[in-house]
C-alpha cells in the first residue's frame, strides 16, 4: 500500500527552540491517523509544515508520493485542512466564503454543490448569514466544508472538535467516519481530545516535545494483554520500595497525584495484589486502565521521568 | 491570475471600511468648493496678494471649475496617501490578523502570485479613488463653477493656461498621481507582511511619509543634492509640472507644452523604481516567511 503522507526527519528550530525534532511518520491510504500529543507537543508546527505555512528546518516531506518542496501546487490542489481555529471572512455570509476558497482551490462548483456541501455540515439554513454572527461550532462546521470544498483527497484537521458541544463533537465524528469509509478519504486528525480519537483513528502518531514517542495501529496500541494498573496506598513510599525491591520494578510507568502507574498482563494483577500486600503495603485500590489516554498518558509522562532522571544523573 | 484578482477585490469592496475614504474624500472636496463658492474671491486676493498692485486681477473669470480642481488637487495629493495605506497596509496583516492568511497560503496558489494578485488589487483601489476624486475635484467643479482659462501663481510668476489647453493636463495629472499612490500603496504593502495587524504597517507608512515629506521639504542645502532627489516623496508632487509650460517670446503660453517634461519622467521613473523595489521585496519576505498567525 502507497504511503499518501511520508515524513522522514522532519525538523524545525524557532531560534533556540526546537519544536519538532527528527520526526518520522507515514499516513497510509484511507487512514484515519490520529495525531496525538500535548499542548506544546509540536503537532501545528508538524502540520503547518504539510501545508507549506511553515518551511522545516531539515527533513523532507512526501504526499502522494511527490516532494512537497517541489510539488507543492499539485499537491495541495489534492489537500484540504483546518488548522486551528476556523478564522474565516467574517464580513462574508457562509456562501461566500465557500465560493471565494473553492475558486481559490480551482473549481468553480454551482451553486446547487455549494448548498449540499453546507448541508453536509448542518449550516445550509445559515448560507446567507454573515460569519460574524456565527457562533463557534458554527464557525468550526463552516472550516471544515471550506476544507472539503474542493473534494481533496487528503484531509487534515487540527484540533477539529474544538469549541464544539458534545452533539457537535458527535457530528464531526460522525462526518470523518463518513468521509473515510465512503469518500474513501485519509484523514490526519490532531486533537487533544483523546477519547475522541479512540473512537475514530485506526492508526497513531503520539508525539512529545517535538519527539515521535510511538506510531502504529491503534489496535497495537492498546494491547488487550497488557494494561495499565492503578495503585492506590496509603503508603507509597512503602509500596515504591517494594516495587523496587522486587521484580515489578520493571512494570512501573509513573506516580500521578499519589497513585502508582504500572503497566502489566492482566492475568498478573492478583500475583501483585498478593506480594504487595504480603510485604506490608496497604493497598486501598488496585484498578486496571485502558484507556487512550491513561496510555497516551503513560507514555509522556514516562518520557518525562526518563529525561528528568537523565537530567539530575548528569 | 484574473479569477484570483477578483477574489481580492471582492474582499475589498464587501468590507464596509473600504467606503470610508470615498467618504472622507467627498466630504474635504464638498467643504472646499462650498467655501470657495460663497467665499472665492477672499480666498483668491489672498494667494494672489503679490501680484495684485501689479495689475488688475479679474477674479471672477479666474474662479472657475479648473482653478476649484487645481486647489483640491493641491491639498488632497498630500492627504490621501494616507488613505492609501489604510488599505494596502491591511493586505497582508489584516488577512494574517484574521487568521485567513494560513487558509490563503495552503490553496493550491504560488506565494507570488499571491502577493502580485494583492498588490494589483490595492492599486485598482487606489485607481478607483483617483476617479472618484477626478469626478467630484474636476467634473463637479466644472459643473458648479464653470469653465475658463487656468490661472494659477507660481512663486512669482503667474501662469495662464488656455481652457482648450487644459483637460489634457488633468488626465496627465491624474495619471502620474496614480504611480506617486502607488509607490504609498508599495511601501504599506511591503510593511503589511511583516505584521500580524494592520494597525502597525497603516501608522509605520503614515510616518515614513510625513518624515520623509518633511525632509522633502526642507531647505537644507546639505540635503538638497544628496538625500532630497532621491526620497521617493521629493517626487510626489512633480504631476504639478504638467500645469508649467512653455512661453514664447511675446510671454504667451505655447499650448500643448511643458516646461520641464524629463524632470517629469525623471521623477516618474524613481517612482517607478520605488515601486519594484517596494513589491520584489514583500514578495521576497513573504516567500520566505513563516505563517504562524
Amino acid at each position: 500500500m502507497s504511503s499518501v503522507i511520508r515524513v522522514t526527519g522532519l525538523t524545525k528550530h524557532f531560534s533556540a527552540l526546537k519544536a519538532v525534532d527528527g520526526l518520522s511518520f507515514s499516513v497510509e491510504q484511507s487512514d484515519i491517523y490520529g495525531f496525538l500529543g500535548q499542548n506544546g507537543a509540536g503537532k501545528s508546527t508538524t502540520i503547518r509544515m504539510l501545508l507549506t505555512l511553515i518551511a522545516p528546518t531539515e527533513g523532507r516531506i512526501e504526499i502522494f508520493g511527490m516532494d512537497l518542496r517541489t510539488h507543492r501546487r499539485e499537491i495541495l490542489r489534492r489537500v484540504g485542512a483546518v488548522i486551528e481555529r476556523p478564522d474565516l471572512y467574517k464580513y462574508l455570509t457562509a456562501y461566500e466564503n465557500l465560493a471565494l476558497f473553492a475558486r481559490m482551490s480551482g473549481i468553480l462548483p454551482s451553486s446547487r454543490i455549494l448548498m449540499q456541501q453546507l448541508e453536509q455540515v448542518g449550516l445550509a439554513e445559515r448560507a446567507h448569514s454573515k460569519v460574524k454572527t456565527f457562533s463557534q461550532g458554527m464557525k468550526q462546521r463552516l472550516g471544515i466544508a471550506v476544507a472539503l470544498v474542493h473534494n481533496p483527497d487528503l484531509v487534515i484537521l487540527d484540533e477539529p472538535t474544538n469549541g464544539l458541544d458534545p452533539q457537535g463533537i458527535a457530528d464531526i465524528r460522525n462526518l470523518i467516519l463518513h468521509l473515510s469509509a465512503h469518500e474513501k478519504k485519509t484523514l490526519l486528525v490532531s486533537s487533544h481530545l483523546l477519547s475522541e480519537m479512540e473512537l475514530i483513528a485506526n492508526r497513531m502518531l503520539i508525539i512529545d516535545r517535538g519527539k515521535k514517542i510511538v506510531e502504529g495501529k491503534a489496535s497495537e496500541l492498546f494491547d488487550p494483554g497488557e494494561t495499565l494498573v492503578e495503585l492506590d496506598t496509603s503508603d507509597g513510599a512503602l509500596a515504591e520500595e517494594v516495587l523496587h525491591r522486587g521484580s515489578w520494578k520493571e512494570h512501573l510507568q509513573s506516580r500521578q497525584d499519589g497513585k502508582l502507574l504500572l503497566k502489566m498482563d492482566k492475568n498478573r494483577i492478583p500475583a501483585f495484589v498478593r506480594d504487595l500486600v504480603q510485604q506490608g503495603v496497604p493497598v486501598a485500590s488496585v484498578q486496571p486502565r485502558h484507556s487512550l489516554e491513561d496510555y497516551f498518558l503513560s507514555l509522556t509522562t514516562a518520557n518525562q521521568h526518563v529525561e528528568a532522571f537523565t537530567d539530575r544523573a548528569v | 491570475m484574473w479569477k484570483l484578482l477578483q477574489i481580492e477585490l471582492f474582499k475589498i469592496f464587501k468590507r464596509p471600511r473600504t467606503y470610508i475614504p470615498f467618504g472622507a474624500i467627498a466630504a474635504i472636496i464638498l467643504i472646499i468648493q462650498l467655501g470657495l463658492k460663497f467665499d472665492g474671491q477672499s480666498y483668491l486676493e489672498m494667494g494672489m496678494s503679490s501680484v495684485s498692485d501689479t495689475f488688475n486681477v479679474p477674479y471672477s473669470l479666474i474662479m472657475n471649475g479648473y482653478l476649484v480642481a487645481f486647489v483640491i488637487l493641491n491639498t488632497l495629493l498630500i492627504q490621501i496617501p494616507l488613505l492609501i495605506a489604510l488599505v494596502a497596509g491591511d493586505m497582508v496583516a489584516g488577512e494574517a490578523n484574521m487568521g485567513t492568511l494560513r487558509l490563503l497560503v495552503t490553496r493550491p496558489v504560488s506565494r507570488t502570485q499571491l502577493m502580485l494578485v494583492k498588490y494589483a488589487a490595492s492599486v485598482i483601489y487606489t485607481f478607483l479613488l483617483l476617479i472618484w476624486m477626478a469626478l467630484l475635484a474636476l467634473f463637479l467643479s466644472m459643473w458648479i463653477f464653470g469653465t475658463n482659462d487656468l490661472v494659477i501663481a507660481r512663486d512669482t510668476v503667474i501662469e495662464h493656461i488656455r481652457k482648450t489647453d487644459v483637460m489634457w493636463r488633468y488626465i496627465a495629472a491624474f495619471g502620474y498621481a496614480m504611480v506617486a499612490l502607488s509607490t504609498v500603496a508599495a511601501l504599506a504593502f511591503l510593511l503589511s507582511v511583516f505584521a500580524e495587524n494592520s494597525i502597525g504597517p497603516i501608522v509605520a507608512t503614515i510616518s515614513i511619509v510625513v518624515v520623509l515629506t518633511i525632509l522633502s521639504e526642507m531647505r537644507i542645502p546639505l540635503y538638497d543634492n544628496t538625500v532630497k532627489p532621491w526620497l521617493f516623496t521629493s517626487h510626489m508632487l512633480a504631476w504639478k509640472g504638467f500645469f508649467y509650460s512653455q512661453s514664447n517670446g511675446q510671454g504667451d503660453t505655447i499650448a500643448g507644452s511643458i516646461e520641464n517634461l524629463p524632470s517629469i519622467l525623471r521623477s516618474l521613473s524613481i517612482l517607478l523604481g520605488y515601486i519594484a523595489a517596494f513589491v520584489t521585496a514583500a514578495i521576497w519576505a513573504f516567500r520566505k516567511k513563516d505563517i504562524l498567525s
